[in-house]
């Protein structure tokens, strides 16, 4: 029994992970630039599918960093063609072209590595070794997930407080019109943002790959649920994502307990219906903040 | 009975305490202004009297009835129009069509109506298309009826959501800073305007920054100052109190 | 200002009854099939353009409604209440022919719900679904609101993809024909083609006239006035949340109403109609046809659903209405055939007017 306990736990936190990479994505794109970009898991399924087609001819360390690097640099072109020119364009504009994007990636996706699911090698070890904590065993690519997850957040933090790029970022996500006065370019905060964002989503593609495995159309349904997790934590606060990533993550992997496995989409679904009709300013969040957001 | 009656309303937003305990009535048919430096709380007033926000405390009571608290949409329908200090016009419809969205709240046809087209339907199409054009013709700008409201002066915009709100048929009009971005003739027309405005029986309540407008039309003046009510009287009388001298000019080091 | 709104109706008319002669003279009548289900599929993007269009609320989950509506009609049109004939309750609903008793495809005897009452249970039901998920969704904005309701339409489609009871993954099928009038009935049988088609663009015509005369009516000013300034509206006497949340259930019957006959014309319905790319289809017709446009939505709807329905897009369906919104939204926001269509014609009758007039002038001067 608690075994069972044990595995859905690390389930949990494992896929809780990555919905946290992901809502923290959304994030740094929605801080520097108020759009919510819905292509941001084709992100995360890029970098995976990339990573398998460039391990067929590189070592694993070398084909996930071609594969980051591929995705940062489509994250950059996507918002170079599509997004950088617009002037002062409506919400509703700016969503139905990032669904656009999303679908154009996804089918475009299809297109090159067909409707087949794909997955990374193990990083150590393989499907069946496991460590062991007492009596629960983990797999080792578990440990790695949350690991690179954990890193990946660290070093944000990092960036944001102590580099002159991360202060520059806040400071346009602040008040663009200022950070512009103040000679930081404002444009190539907004490029770097994509790019950022996209390269964390193409490195947690990577890294839970082995386990999740990897499908052109992945990527939609990790839209919702990252954006579950920004919200859930509170729109552009990424530590509060992380929290909230595994709170839905855990939640999601507990409700096949009660409910029959095919509706465990509906679930994060639900929350995000939860919160968004009960207390948008998510569970961190500060609703007089919230309202000076422009939507 | 004055028409509208505001009892110590107070608002704050986290520590900023925008309008703090501010009583004064509007008789019917009075012009009353409501002036002070920026930041005084006017507009935050008007908010609070037109349902755009509610008072953290006090009261609001228009012809008898309390209407602190109501959705903006209800205190329109009880007669109570205003205008903005940053024209919303409905800038992809014509002026005309604007201004017949001011007939709204006097007339009925809804969805099931307005999809058969019945006959009583377009018969108050009619008149709603009379009534806005009457509007339109009190303020001159008849002629503006086809054209789209984005494309408009920024005077001519003004006068159209006057009539707008005019086409209401109000009993007490709320101009939120009327003159604001008009030159000195223009401004003169705005006066004009108001005092006709009060001929047709409407009463009016006024936020401006032109001194001299104020001076001009208005019966009654009240001055906020961070909030708080410092004075309420006749022009004359608030033009040498010494409170509002000094919130405006500062102090006298001598 | 009758005759503006009329003639469009009276052209729509036409140009149907011409199309289903002309694939009767060029032996193609197998279009009509394809013509039928895009009627039906255009009923739900002009109640979409209503809603998003004129009341500015973008709906990413409109597939939803048309599944409830299919689903609905499908499920109790295909109940087998036979064996329980005896209890009282089945016998009486039988007696007043809410129940019927009719044959199946394998020649089995069936007791299921009469088409009509299924029709008139499944628009009920999408009118309280919209009337409950509206009153808490239409109070968002922006991102909030298009992420609400695609999460809406993510839970249907979870839903309907994951019950056994509404046939899983293959669907509803062997839905019984839908009878209107004596010998005629909504149903794929290809004698019944053409008044099928008749009877599908009827539908859309009515609609069309029914949505043209709310636009112009003073709801549908409010409405633009919503879309244009919301708290101006509001100032303006105009109950917001009311006259959303009831524009929002109009296109939630219009979507429900495409449901059901459809899936009596197809004989069943599947889960991939309540999919979000379908959602994702209905906006990028509405966004292409001009929001502010009802004959720009129902000409592109046309166009796109015939052109894939026929297959000339292949495999690439999805990346087509993908590119095709953010083409639009890129170069044409206001859509390609909606007002600059309208500019367009206006510009040319003003061109005709001048040379009329300088016509008649020059003749006078003799």
């Amino acid at each position: 029994m608690t075994e069972l306990f044990f595995q859905y736990l690390v389930a949990g936190l494992t896929y809780g992970a990555i919905y946290a990479i992901v809502g923290i994505g959304f994030n740094i794109i929605y801080n520097t630039t108020g759009i919510i970009n819905f292509a941001q898991g084709e992100f995360v399924m890029l970098g995976g599918m990339t990573a398998v087609t460039l391990h067929g001819f590189l070592p694993l360390p070398i084909a996930i960093a071609g594969a980051v690097l591929v995705t940062m640099i489509i994250g950059g072109l996507i918002e170079m063609a599509f997004i950088r020119w617009l002037v002062k364009p409506s919400v509703l504009r700016m969503i139905i072209i990032t669904i656009g994007l999303s679908i154009l990636v996804r089918e475009a996706a299809l297109f090159t590595w067909g409707e087949g699911v794909r997955s990374l090698p193990y990083f150590t070890g393989n499907e069946i070794s496991a460590l062991s904590f007492g009596n629960v065993r983990v797999s080792p690519q578990v440990l790695w997930s949350i690991g690179v997850c954990m890193i990946i957040v660290l070093c944000l933090n990092l960036f944001f407080k102590h580099t002159m790029l991360g202060r520059e970022m806040r400071a346009c996500a602040a008040n663009r019109e200022a950070a512009a006065l103040c000679g930081i370019p404002t444009r190539n905060m907004i490029t770097f943002s994509f790019v950022l964002s996209a390269g964390i989503g193409a490195l947690a593609g990577c890294v839970v790959s082995p386990i999740t495995y990897t499908q052109y159309n992945i990527g939609a349904g990790l839209a919702i649920k990252g954006f579950t997790v920004a919200i859930l934590g509170g729109l552009g606060n990424s530590m509060a994502a992380v929290a909230a990533g595994f709170i839905l993550g855990i939640l999601e992997s507990f409700s096949i307990w009660v409910l029959p496995t095919a509706y465990k989409d509906a679930i994060s679904i639900s929350i995000l219906l939860a919160m968004l009709f009960i207390r948008p300013s998510g569970l961190f969040g500060n609703r007089e903040a919230m309202r000076l957001k422009d939507f | 009975m004055p028409l509208l009656e505001v009892q110590n309303i107070s608002k704050r937003f986290g520590g900023l305490h925008a309008v703090k305990d501010v009583s004064f009535v509007v008789e019917r048919g009075a012009i009353k202004a409501v002036i002070g430096p920026n930041g005084a709380g006017k507009t935050t007033l008007f908010n609070l009297l037109s349902g755009f926000l509610e008072p953290d405390s006090g009261s609001v009571v228009y012809q008898a009835r309390p209407i602190h608290g109501k959705s903006p949409f209800e205190i329109a329908r009880r007669g109570l129009s205003r205008t903005f200090q940053h024209i919303r016009l409905f800038a992809r419809m014509t002026a005309l069509e604007n201004v017949m969205v001011g007939c709204h709240v006097r007339s009925r046809s809804g969805f099931l109506a307005g999809m058969l087209n019945l006959p009583w339907t377009r018969r108050e199409e009619r008149q709603i298309r009379d009534k806005a054009l009457e509007m339109m013709a009190f303020l001159g700008i008849e002629t503006l009826a086809g054209k789209e409201a984005a494309s408009l002066s920024y005077g001519q915009q003004r006068s159209v959501e006057l009539a707008r709100a005019l086409a209401s048929g109000p009993a007490i009009l709320l101009l939120d800073e009327p003159a604001a971005g008009l030159n000195m003739r223009e401004t003169a027309d705005v006066a004009k305007l108001i005092t006709r405005v009060r001929d047709l029986g409407i009463t009016v309540l006024i936020v401006e920054h032109d001194m001299q407008l104020v001076m001009d039309i208005s019966d009654e003046i009240v001055v906020l100052s961070y909030g708080e009510k410092i004075a309420d009287d006749v022009p004359r009388a608030v033009q040498t109190n010494h409170e509002v001298v000094r919130v405006y000019l500062g102090e006298d080091d001598a | 200002m009758t005759t503006s709104r009329v003639t469009p109706i009276l052209a729509l008319f036409v140009v149907v009854v011409v199309v289903q002669l002309l694939t009767l003279a060029s032996g193609k009548t197998f279009y009509l099939t394809q013509l039928t289900m895009t009627a039906y599929y255009s009923l739900i993007v002009i109640g979409l353009c209503l809603l998003m269009g004129f009341a500015g609320q973008i709906s990413l989950g409109h597939a939803g409604f048309f599944v409830i509506g299919g689903y609905t009609s499908a499920v109790l049109t295909t109940l087998n209440l036979s064996s329980y004939k005896e209890a009282p309750l089945v016998s009486l609903l039988t007696r007043l022919r809410v129940l019927t008793d009719r044959q199946d495809l394998y020649g089995g005897q069936v007791l299921s719900v009469h088409p009509w009452v299924a029709c008139g249970v499944a628009l009920v039901l999408a009118l309280v679904i919209a009337w409950a998920i509206g009153i808490p969704v239409l109070k968002l904005k922006g991102h909030y609101l298009a992420m609400a309701t695609l999460g809406f339409g993510t839970i249907i489609y979870s839903i309907v993809l994951g019950t056994q009871r509404f046939g899983a993954a293959d669907g509803i099928s062997s839905v019984p024909p839908f009878p209107l009038l004596p010998g005629i009935s909504v149903s794929g049988a290809s004698s019944q083609r053409i008044t099928n088609y008749y009877f599908a663009w009827l539908l859309v015509t009515v609609a069309m006239l029914l949505l043209a005369n709310l636009i112009n009516s003073r709801v549908g000013r409010a409405l633009r006035a919503i879309h244009g300034a919301e708290d101006a509206s509001s100032a303006m006497g105009i109950d917001t949340g009311r006259y959303k949340l009831a524009t929002f259930m109009l296109s939630a019957v219009l979507a429900a109403t495409a449901g059901v006959f459809l899936t009596h014309f197809n004989g069943g319905i599947g889960p991939s109609e309540a999919s979000i790319m379908k959602s994702v289809r209905y906006v990028a017709i509405v966004a292409g046809g001009g929001m502010g446009s009802i004959w720009g939505t129902l000409i592109m709807s046309v166009v796109l659903n015939f052109f894939s329905l026929r297959g000339y897009f292949g495999s690439f369906d999805d990346a087509v209405f993908g590119g095709i919104l953010i083409l639009i939204m890129l170069f044409a926001p206001d859509g390609i055939i909606g007002s600059d269509l309208r500019k367009l014609v206006k510009k040319l009758m003003n061109k005709v007017q001048k040379s009329v007039s300088s016509k008649t002038q020059t003749t006078s001067h003799k």
